[in-house]
């Protein structure tokens, strides 16, 4: 399943300017292949958009970015891409069916392919857990919900990377959990590489691996647990704010 | 057909199948929203009757604003249901979305196309019946060939509907575009005055803009038995720059945005 050799992305000085602001910094990283990699990080430090460079969706790229063996944004890597931007991106004047009918249509075209799709929607609802709201129209959703549905989307192809902008936020915490276990079982049993944006940190002990990011940088990679004992801290959230004292203390001299 | 469809196939530009499934999600979108539907093929009705009794002490003026009203409805309805449709379409993340899948631009365009092409198909048909068999409106020629040029216009209105949403940025924005992009089209397609007989400078804009044209066809209708030159002029120009326009479109289309 996976022809590529290595990091399931890998990026080299990759720099992103959106308008006059440089909102990533010539930033380096790798996420491993089959794994749950955590992109954490303050709102506004820059996590969407370097989803949005691995997606393909973000101008103004500059660095080198590979994924899936392919530079981002090539048009093979679109079917084997799962992408589910912060803001639920389903039609709110269609049910929670018809949209996944027609974004099914997109992956698998044709009338041949008609029951591969039609078994394909029915489990990514299931998965989500939206089968009793399966026939309600988005519209009338909850915002969790609605995330959901939004993730469904992102489930129809079995992604082999699934690129996931704050997928839990606004849900109660038994939701969270089950989605949680969700990604670990995409990632288990499927092979799936999941990229997962929170500014949650107690989701950070979820993942496998963590990229902690502050204003544009890559403030540490590794596993949580190497990040709390190199932080010598209880949790991930004090080994973050300990990266960001240590940050702020080593720029201070330069100013 | 080529070989075996692996998911690792490059996007093609256009396939029928997903113009075909675009043009389906996009009715189904608009089949949750009947009051839209019941407006759209009413209103065009409504209007067309209102005019008759507008010029009812002079029924040559009906025939002829009337047909060309039959030309200019569907091409301001669906002008501005499709820049509406298609600002959401940006604005919701469902074209990020869809940019980010294997799907063409020109299937994304040909869809809505064909959509709304469709209905302004059922619109032209209830206002032309309407016109000719209820409100007497005097055809000469075929009324089928009123219902292909009416056809054409809500095809330019989709194009240019897709093109000025680009340039959108809220809903506000899109409807100003209306009275922008329509009005001067409007006020020189030969409507209220004979293009010939307006200031030589206008003349020679109304030459260049592509409803002048539609109402010429319309009017060659009311008034040829046979399908002339003139008419066949009037409805390829018409197509020709619907499909540019709708090229120009896809060209708005961006994957990567800022």
């Amino acid at each position: 399943m996976m022809n590529y050799p290595g990091a399931a992305v890998e990026a080299r000085g990759l720099t992103v300017v959106r308008g006059d602001r440089t909102v990533l910094r010539a930033i380096d990283f790798t996420v491993e292949p089959g794994r749950i990699t955590g992109l954490l990080g303050p709102s506004g430090c820059g996590k969407s958009t370097l989803m949005r460079a691995v997606v393909g969706t973000q101008a103004k790229v500059t660095g080198a970015l590979d994924v899936l063996g392919s530079p981002a944004g090539h048009p093979t890597l679109r079917p084997r891409i799962g992408y589910v931007t912060q803001d639920p991106s389903v039609y709110t004047d269609l049910t929670v069916r018809q949209n996944l009918d027609y974004f099914a249509a997109i992956l698998r075209p044709g009338r041949r392919q008609r029951d591969a799709r039609r078994a394909a929607v029915t489990r990514a609802i299931t998965e989500v857990d939206l089968t009793s709201h399966a026939d309600a129209l988005a519209g009338t959703l909850s915002g969790g919900q609605l995330a959901r549905a939004s993730l469904a989307v992102a489930l129809l192809g079995t992604p082999e990377l699934l690129v996931l902008d704050e997928p839990t936020v606004g849900l109660d915490p038994v939701l969270r959990h089950d989605l949680w276990n969700l990604f670990h079982r995409l990632a288990a049993e499927h092979g799936t590489t999941l990229l997962v944006s929170s500014h949650v940190m107690d989701e950070a002990e979820r993942c496998h691996r963590l990229l902690l990011m502050r204003e544009g940088e890559i403030l540490a990679d590794g596993t949580p647990d190497a990040l709390r004992t190199a932080a010598r801290a209880a949790t991930v959230e004090e080994a973050f704010l300990h990266l960001v004292d240590q940050a702020a203390t080593r720029q201070e001299p330069t100013r | 057909m080529s070989t075996t469809p692996t998911p690792a196939t490059a996007t093609p530009l256009l396939s029928p199948a997903r113009t075909l499934a675009t043009a389906a999600r996009v009715l189904r979108q608009l089949s949750h929203d009947p009051r839209t539907i019941a407006l759209l093929l009413l209103i065009p009705v409504l209007m067309i009757t209102l005019l008759r009794y507008v010029f009812d002490g002079t029924p040559r003026t009906f025939d002829a604003i009337g047909a060309s009203l039959l030309g200019i409805f569907p091409l301001i309805t669906m002008f501005l249901v499709t820049s509406i449709a298609t600002l959401r379409e940006r604005t919701s993340g469902t074209l990020e979305r869809l940019l980010a899948m294997p799907l063409g631009k020109g299937d994304l365009i040909a869809g809505y196309a064909l959509a709304f092409g469709g209905v302004a198909i059922v619109q032209s048909l209830l206002a032309t019946a309407v016109s000719v068999w209820a409100l007497g409106l005097d055809v000469i020629g075929s009324p089928w060939l009123l219902l292909l040029v009416a056809l054409l216009d809500a095809l330019l209105g989709t194009a240019l509907g897709l093109f000025v949403s680009a340039f959108a940025a809220s809903e506000f924005q899109a409807v100003q575009f209306m009275p922008a992009v329509i009005f001067p089209q409007l006020l020189l397609c030969g409507l209220f005055v004979a293009r010939d007989r307006m200031a030589p400078g206008l003349e020679a804009i109304s030459n260049v803009l592509p409803m002048s044209y539609a109402v010429d066809g319309m009017n060659e209708v009311l008034g040829h038995t046979d399908i002339t030159g003139d008419f066949v002029r009037d409805v390829l120009i018409v197509a020709g720059c619907a499909l540019l326009v709708l090229a120009l479109g896809a060209a708005t289309l961006r994957r990567r945005t800022a």
